[in-house]
């Protein structure tokens, strides 16, 4: 327990400053970086969680197909590299007291709800997340929503190539 | 380990997507920010699936991770198309539904 | 025909409307119409007279059919002793001495009525209520409107509106016989009123003329006030007595229970309805002016029938006005002071007409005053008499009068102008106005001696001497002005412009058959002779005070024919003689005193002078002014101000209100939902993040809502 814990915590906290990077930073690669950061941490969570199959698709997904679309959108819609203006707008500040405030509220929230709960991680947590077990439940019992997602995908690449399209 | 952690890191990710919709400027920054938004979410989903042995977390988090990758296309192209007609990333300039 | 007397009003009301549709297009232009009805009714007027004389005569002293009558009053003769009412067949015993005793069975009028209406308890009804004062009264008024109906066909030949003129006098023929056949008060009062328009209607026929309508007019006028009196008479006499009826009535005022102040009131009341119909001072002011009237009108309206209407109404309800004016008790009363104060005035204005009309119109106001004055001293049966003779001859004279203007005077009336020694060129009209002057003036055996002997020998029995005196200074006057009129116009220098002659018969049947009458009729009450056969057929004898019959006095007779006689030959001294009385002559021209008297009485005693422009002006004068002032000033000043007050608040209410409170809020409200919309407009700035921001800010706050709810 205390191994996992501790890897937890490494993770956590990288994955926190990862993400305070992508909204700070004032360089705009360096925000797609330090989203990769978040990505993996969040990966990395996964595997924590003996969701090993989801860990996998995030990595390649999310890191390997996102990150890249992103890298290709901050180039094509040819972003200062260099910091001439700042990448914040006006309400800094208000948004700031927005996201601590609701920081706030979810984390009291949270406590409260969830005081003292533990995830055991046992064997039975391992057989749950196991590949074969994920991809069953898919195929059986949410199938449907498998389909309209894919129908989804196919939406979505017709859509950006229509909305993109020079003409 | 504590489930609080988990959902504690989530809510932490997930604010901090919000400071960075609403507060910065370029677009592309904005759709990262939805990114990390997202990640949150999944973690959560991942955590809560793993606290009550459900492999339907899992599963809810897959298909949460194929839209934000089709959202992340779309809202691309989109971002091409704005820049393309205001010749800037910048969200300040599309202005134009000003009442 | 007793039992059905609604007939005989009935004809000429029926020939009334059948002259208004088809009149013109007959071959006598309606007058066909007239004549045969009111000749029908005549005939069933007799028929009726002779009926009930039979039944007079032929009572056996029934029961008083009292039950019958519906009325359970009983009744008792007011002046016996006390006694009770005699049984069947007993003679009835009179308190007056000197009397014979009579024979006076009571016997019941003829009296049906049929209920039209009923409300609030009460029953209007309208019948029939025939007795020997009603079959006399049909008698008098049928034989007169039929004599006069004929005399109309030669007399308004070529008139314009000869069918109307016919129309109107069927119609009035009607509504007089409606008013004496009337069995209520109600019914009485409709016949009063219809008789009242027809007088206008005739008077006024030639109203292209402004004098002739505005005679009408004072003459509806004058006779409306008196209505005012009788209608509020009858309505007091409803609610003393509790019905309309005229048996009803009567019964009630010879009751025990009579409220002598009520009875007091209704008999006043009516008295002002019978002093302006019967031309009574100070009433009387109408019935010279209606001489503008066509002849045939004034002979049949204005001297035989209309007239008598008032007198009808005081025979038909003595017994309220002997109860209420007392007469019982001897002495003074209103009817018989008014009465003999009419004799005085009318007669002495007869003095100073020149036109014929007026002489016989003053006449017959005279003459009324007799019969009101004999009502108002008890002698009922002579006023009633009087009343018979009188329409004769002076119908008779009337119509003498005309024929001389139609043939004599190139249609004028002025005897010192246009006439004079029409004698020898118009015999049978002479003769029968001399008749007719003879019988007026009261000359033994003619009928107006009979009749006005009759009421002055009543009134120095029943203790009315000063009534006495008036009557014999009214016969001295009467036959005084008589002589004067015969004289200026039928001898003497003929003074006229046309060609004098004798009307041709339709006009002199009618004046010989009247004159006929105006000898006999008077010897139906022949008391010299012992002859009581009016008083027998036409005095009531139930629901009806036990009256004093005064005895033919020879001595009375004797001094009232001589003393007329005098007068007659004073005058015709006076006027054949005049060159010799150069003395005489001029005298009101020269004398101060006399010139004064003949102004006063030629003014008419400046009556019509005080009605018109001292009453009636005082009225519209200071009156009207009054009324205008307050009219202009006080009411319409209110209603200006009002209307004032109401704009300016309108103007207010449109300013402050409207403008202010209503459209500004309406304006203000658009008007700031548009700067509230200005506003809220800054909200859509078109920056995407923007909207996010608020969105999460929502999202907190309801986030923290719901935590502390939960």
């Amino acid at each position: 327990m205390i191994a996992q814990n501790v890897a937890f915590w490494i993770v956590a906290l990288s994955m926190a400053g990862a993400a305070v990077g992508v909204v700070r930073t004032r360089n705009v690669v360096h925000a797609a970086l330090y989203l990769v950061v978040v990505l993996g941490g969040a990966a990395a969570q996964y595997i924590l969680l003996a969701a090993e199959f989801v860990a996998w698709v995030q990595v390649l997904i999310y890191i390997g197909a996102v990150v890249i679309i992103f890298l290709f959108g901050i180039m094509l819609t040819r972003a200062p590299m260099q910091s001439e203006t700042a990448l914040d707008n006006d309400q800094r500040w208000p948004a700031l007291v927005v996201a601590v405030f609701l920081l706030g509220v979810l984390i009291v929230l949270l406590v409260d709800a969830f005081g003292d709960q533990t995830i055991r991680l046992d064997d039975e947590l391992l057989a749950t997340g196991r590949t074969g077990n994920v991809g069953s439940s898919i195929f059986r019992q949410y199938v449907v929503p498998f389909e309209v997602v894919s129908m989804l995908l196919l939406a979505a690449l017709v859509g950006a190539v229509a909305i993109a399209r020079r003409d | 380990m504590q489930l609080n952690q988990f959902l504690i890191l989530s809510a932490f990710l997930f604010c901090t997507g919000v400071y960075g919709i609403l507060a910065r400027r370029n677009a592309v920054l904005v759709l990262m920010s939805v990114e990390l938004m997202l990640n949150a979410v999944n973690i959560n989903l991942v955590a809560f699936s793993a606290f009550s042995n459900a492999v339907s977390g899992q599963v809810f988090a897959l298909f949460v991770i194929t839209v934000a990758a089709a959202e992340v296309g779309v809202g691309l192209a989109i971002v091409l198309l704005i820049y393309r007609n205001v010749h800037t990333p910048d969200l300040d300039a599309v202005d134009q539904l000003r009442g | 025909m007793l039992d059905h007397a609604w007939v005989i009003p009935l004809l000429p009301a029926v020939a009334f409307l059948g002259i208004l549709f088809v009149g013109k297009r007959l071959p006598f232009k309606g007058a066909e119409l007239a004549i045969g009805a009111i000749g029908v009714a005549f005939v069933l007027s007799v028929v009726a007279s002779a009926q009930w004389i039979d039944r007079v005569e032929s009572s056996t002293g029934e029961e008083h059919g009292l039950a019958a009558l519906g009325h359970d009053v009983l009744v008792v003769p007011a002046g016996a002793d006390g006694e009770e009412p005699p049984p069947t067949g007993a003679e009835e015993p009179h308190t007056a001495e000197g009397d014979e005793d009579h024979e006076a069975a009571p016997v019941d009028p003829v009296v049906h009525s049929v209920t039209w209406w009923q409300s609030g308890g009460v029953e209007f009804t309208v019948g029939t209520h025939v007795d020997g004062l009603t079959t006399m009264m049909m008698f008098v008024v049928t034989l007169i409107s039929l004599l006069v109906f004929v005399y109309s066909t030669s007399y308004m030949r070529g008139d314009d509106r000869f069918t109307w003129f016919f129309a109107a006098l069927s119609l009035f023929a009607a509504s007089m016989l409606t008013l004496v056949v009337a069995e209520n008060t109600l019914q009485f009062l409709v016949g009063w009123e219809l008789v009242g328009l027809c007088s206008f209607l005739l008077i006024g026929h030639w109203w292209e003329e402004r004098d002739n309508s505005a005679a009408a007019i004072k003459a509806f006028l004058t006779t409306r006030t008196g209505d005012i009196g009788l209608i509020i008479g009858i309505i007091i006499m409803f609610f003393a007595a509790g019905t309309f009826s005229i048996t009803g009535i009567n019964a009630y005022a010879l009751s025990e229970g009579a409220r002598h102040l009520l009875l007091v009131a209704g008999a006043a009341c009516m008295f002002a309805g019978i002093v302006g119909k019967s031309g009574q001072f100070p009433l009387h002011t109408w019935l010279p002016d209606a001489m503008a009237g066509p002849t045939p009108v004034s002979a049949l309206i204005h001297a035989a029938t209309m007239v008598v209407a008032g007198v009808y109404l005081g025979a038909r309800l003595y017994p309220v006005f002997y109860e209420g004016f007392s007469i019982a008790d001897g002495g003074l009363n209103l009817m018989a002071v008014i009465g003999g104060v009419t004799i005085i005035i009318g007669a002495l204005l007869a003095f100073v007409q020149d036109d014929i009309k007026k002489v016989l119109a003053y006449s017959t106001i005279s003459q009324l005053g007799y019969m009101v004055m004999a009502l108002g001293i008890g002698a009922w049966v002579a006023a009633v008499f009087h009343l018979f003779t009188h329409a004769f001859f002076k119908a008779l004279l009337f119509l003498a009068a005309g024929s001389v203007s139609h043939s004599g005077a190139h249609h004028s009336f002025d005897m010192k102008r246009d006439m004079g020694g029409l004698r020898p060129y118009m015999p049978i009209t002479f003769w029968t106005f001399m008749i007719g002057s003879l019988a007026l003036a009261g000359i033994f055996p003619f009928a107006g001696f009979w009749s006005k002997d009759e009421i002055l020998v009543t009134a120095g029995e029943t203790g009315f001497d000063f009534f006495l005196y008036v009557g014999l200074a009214g016969a001295i006057m009467t036959a005084a002005y008589m002589t004067r009129c015969v004289y200026l116009t039928f001898f003497g220098e003929y003074r006229g412009h046309g060609q004098p002659h004798e009307s041709d018969a339709a006009i002199t049947v009618p004046l010989l058959v009247l004159a006929a009458f105006s000898v006999l009729a008077g010897l139906v009450n022949a008391t010299a002779f012992g002859i009581e056969k009016f008083t027998e057929w036409v005095e009531p004898t139930v629901f009806f005070p036990t009256l004093t019959h005064a005895d033919f006095d020879v001595g009375k007779a004797v001094i009232s024919v001589s003393v007329a006689a005098l007068a007659i030959g004073a005058a015709a001294y006076y006027f054949f003689r005049r060159e010799e009385l150069g003395a005489l002559r001029g005298l009101t021209r020269r004398n101060a005193g006399a010139k004064a008297g003949y102004t006063f009485l030629v003014n008419k005693y400046y009556l019509d002078h005080l009605y018109t422009d001292v009453i009636v002006g005082g009225v519209r004068g200071p009156v009207a002014q009054a009324s205008y002032w307050f009219n202009q000033r006080v009411i319409d000043g209110v209603v200006n101000g009002l209307g004032t007050t109401t704009r300016r608040a309108a103007r207010l209410l449109y300013d402050f209100v409207d403008q202010g409170a209503v459209d500004g809020t309406y304006n203000g409200i658009a008007r700031e939902t548009g700067e509230a919309g200005g506003l809220l407009r800054r909200l859509q700035s078109g920056l995407v993040q923007r909207y996010a921001f608020g969105l999460f800010a929502g999202v907190a706050v309801l986030a923290v809502i719901l935590l502390i709810v939960n």
